[in-house]
């Protein structure tokens, strides 16, 4: 049973992924992140990381892709006024870099597979403690998916969540002062 | 095989009824909407099909279903299709993690176990909130795919305008969560059982969460994405017959969600009636919600009153269509990031305060 919700929601991940770099039309290409980013929210939901899915399509689907689609539909005004028929924006890659771009994708497939095959991942402080949540299920007076994250977030890895946050900050600061123009 | 079915089909048949219950609802919210504006603005209404106008909404469902379906020669085909789908689709999914009655009103049928809501996940409330950022895509992609100008318009508003109010729908409810201890639909409930409404302590948190929620819906005073008088109908402006039944469908199905919604986050879901006074004295709302029956009583209060409530809440959507003029765009972003924003950011640290406060105090 959950090797069949794990294929199809693989599968559908894998297809919006192709459709993603296939689709000949930006907003297609959007599209497909959606059906992506909406088959790996399944896959979180499968692990019963429900609150991760749930955050997976809020700030992704929810946040991110709509200012892409956003973006892509104002870059078609400007540069093609209302054609959507035409295919690429902009100029087609030459073959070089087409080259080169497989060789970094095959590349870094290959590090990424090289790790995973390594022995078990390194111990993630918390992550013993948040393992046996998932499995163990609710029962118990154990701490549900959503307490249990926020808990790590401002405990093991406060360090790093406030710093991710100052990150955010400097990014959106450094947004507001290109983009202001002296009137 | 048993826990499959109680899985899988005990969940279905409730997702069918209830879907099935709120096409109706929609349906006779349209009569709703135009009678109580007629009453307000004094008009007369619709009040020629069926006695009072009471059959208007069947006309109106049979008008669209036979309508002629347009699409614009330029359209983006597929897209145009999909647009009300996921708008619809989204609206409707939501509705899964709404508990209409308490636990106690679990039915047993035939060894199937039937709980008064479809399910109920430990973020329901997060749930709702993700589903529906999704149905921003169908608004964005149906005024996109109309290739017309007015629709595009409208759609990169109601972008525009949906991830704005998203932040301070989010933040609004923070506060809530925090003294409940829990982002699930049914435990909010049962924690508002044990003590008060949680309107009492987050009157704020309601107001904005409400606010956010007509804006997220594009909904009068926020209802720019289809400004009449400057896009024409905005980014369904291209739509006829059942695609455009769709989007209506989906914008009048949100108004119940996020009805739903605020009644179960603050007043108190299924409970009774009694202004979250009810601990004071419990016999009051034991008799209200039918504590005398068995599990088929508690299940017609519980959604009796919870129908009543979330009516009443649906019903400020109406007066604020009748009532307000609409907002200017640039009003509308300054309202959301300047005003709701910094004050739900502000209503969490006092909320957060007052509960240190609080627990200092009781120690």
């Amino acid at each position: 049973m959950e090797l069949l919700v794990f294929s199809i929601l693989a599968g559908l991940a894998l297809a919006g992924a192709i459709g993603v770099i296939l689709a000949r039309n930006p907003v297609y290409s959007a599209l497909g992140l959606l059906l992506g980013l909406s088959a790996v929210a399944g896959l979180f939901v499968v692990l019963w990381a429900e609150f991760i899915a749930v955050v997976q399509l809020m700030v992704y689907a929810g946040g991110v892709l709509v200012l892409f689609l956003f973006v892509i539909m104002l870059v078609d005004l400007e540069q093609r006024g209302l054609d959507t028929d035409a295919g690429r924006i902009g100029p087609q890659p030459s073959p070089g870099w087409r080259v080169a771009a497989a060789m970094l994708g095959i590349l870094f497939t290959v590090f990424v597979g090289a790790l995973l095959l390594q022995e078990p991942a390194r111990e993630v402080p918390g992550a013993g403690a948040l393992d046996a949540v998932l499995r163990g299920g609710g029962g118990g007076g154990a701490l549900g998916n959503l307490e249990h994250v926020g808990q790590l977030l401002y405990t093991s890895y406060l360090v790093p969540f406030e710093l991710a946050s100052v990150l955010l900050l400097v990014a959106m600061i450094g947004a507001v002062v290109l983009a202001h123009r002296e009137r | 095989m048993q826990t499959f079915l109680e899985a899988f089909l005990v969940p279905a048949i409730q997702a069918v009824v209830v879907v099935l219950l709120m096409l109706l609802a929609v349906a006779y919210i349209t009569l709703l909407e135009r009678k109580v504006i007629a009453f307000m603005q004094v008009r007369i209404g619709p009040n020629r099909v069926g006695p009072r106008g009471l059959l208007q909404p069947i006309a109106d469902v049979v008008k669209l279903l036979l309508k002629e379906d347009i699409v614009p020669a330029k359209a983006d085909r597929f897209v145009f299709w999909l647009a009300p789908i996921l708008v619809t689709m989204t609206a409707i999914a939501a509705l899964a993690v709404i508990p209409w009655a308490g636990t106690d009103a679990t039915l047993h049928v035939l060894g199937y176990e039937i709980r008064p809501v479809i399910t109920d996940v430990n973020v329901g409330i997060i749930y709702v909130l993700s589903i529906s950022s999704i149905g921003v895509f169908g608004i964005v992609l149906g005024g996109w795919a109309s290739h017309s100008k007015y629709p595009l318009l409208g759609g990169l508003r109601s972008a525009a305008q949906m991830i704005s109010y998203e932040v301070p729908l989010g933040l609004a409810i923070i506060g809530a969560l925090m003294i409940a201890e829990t982002a699930s639909t049914v435990k909010i409930v049962e924690w508002q059982a044990r003590h008060t409404w949680l309107f009492w302590l987050q009157p704020v948190g309601v107001l904005l969460f409400y606010i956010a929620g007509v804006a997220e819906n594009n909904r009068a005073p926020f209802d720019l994405p289809e400004a009449e008088s400057e896009l024409v109908a905005g980014f369904h402006t291209e739509y006829s017959g059942m695609k455009f039944a769709f989007f209506f469908l989906g914008e009048y199905i949100s108004m119940i969600v996020v009805s739903a919604l605020v009644v179960t986050i603050y007043f108190g879901g299924w409970l009774p009636i009694t202004f979250g006074l009810g601990y004071l004295v419990p016999a009051i709302p034991a008799a209200l919600s039918g504590a005398w029956g068995g599990p088929g009583v508690h299940l017609a209060f519980g959604v009796f009153w919870f129908a009543l409530k979330t009516f009443l809440v649906l019903y400020v959507y109406l007066w604020l269509r009748a009532t307000f003029p609409r907002y200017r765009y640039d009003q509308l972003m300054e309202v959301g990031w300047k005003f709701m924003i910094p004050v739900s950011l502000a209503w969490i640290l006092f909320t957060g305060v007052a509960l240190l406060a609080f627990d200092a105090l009781a120690a």
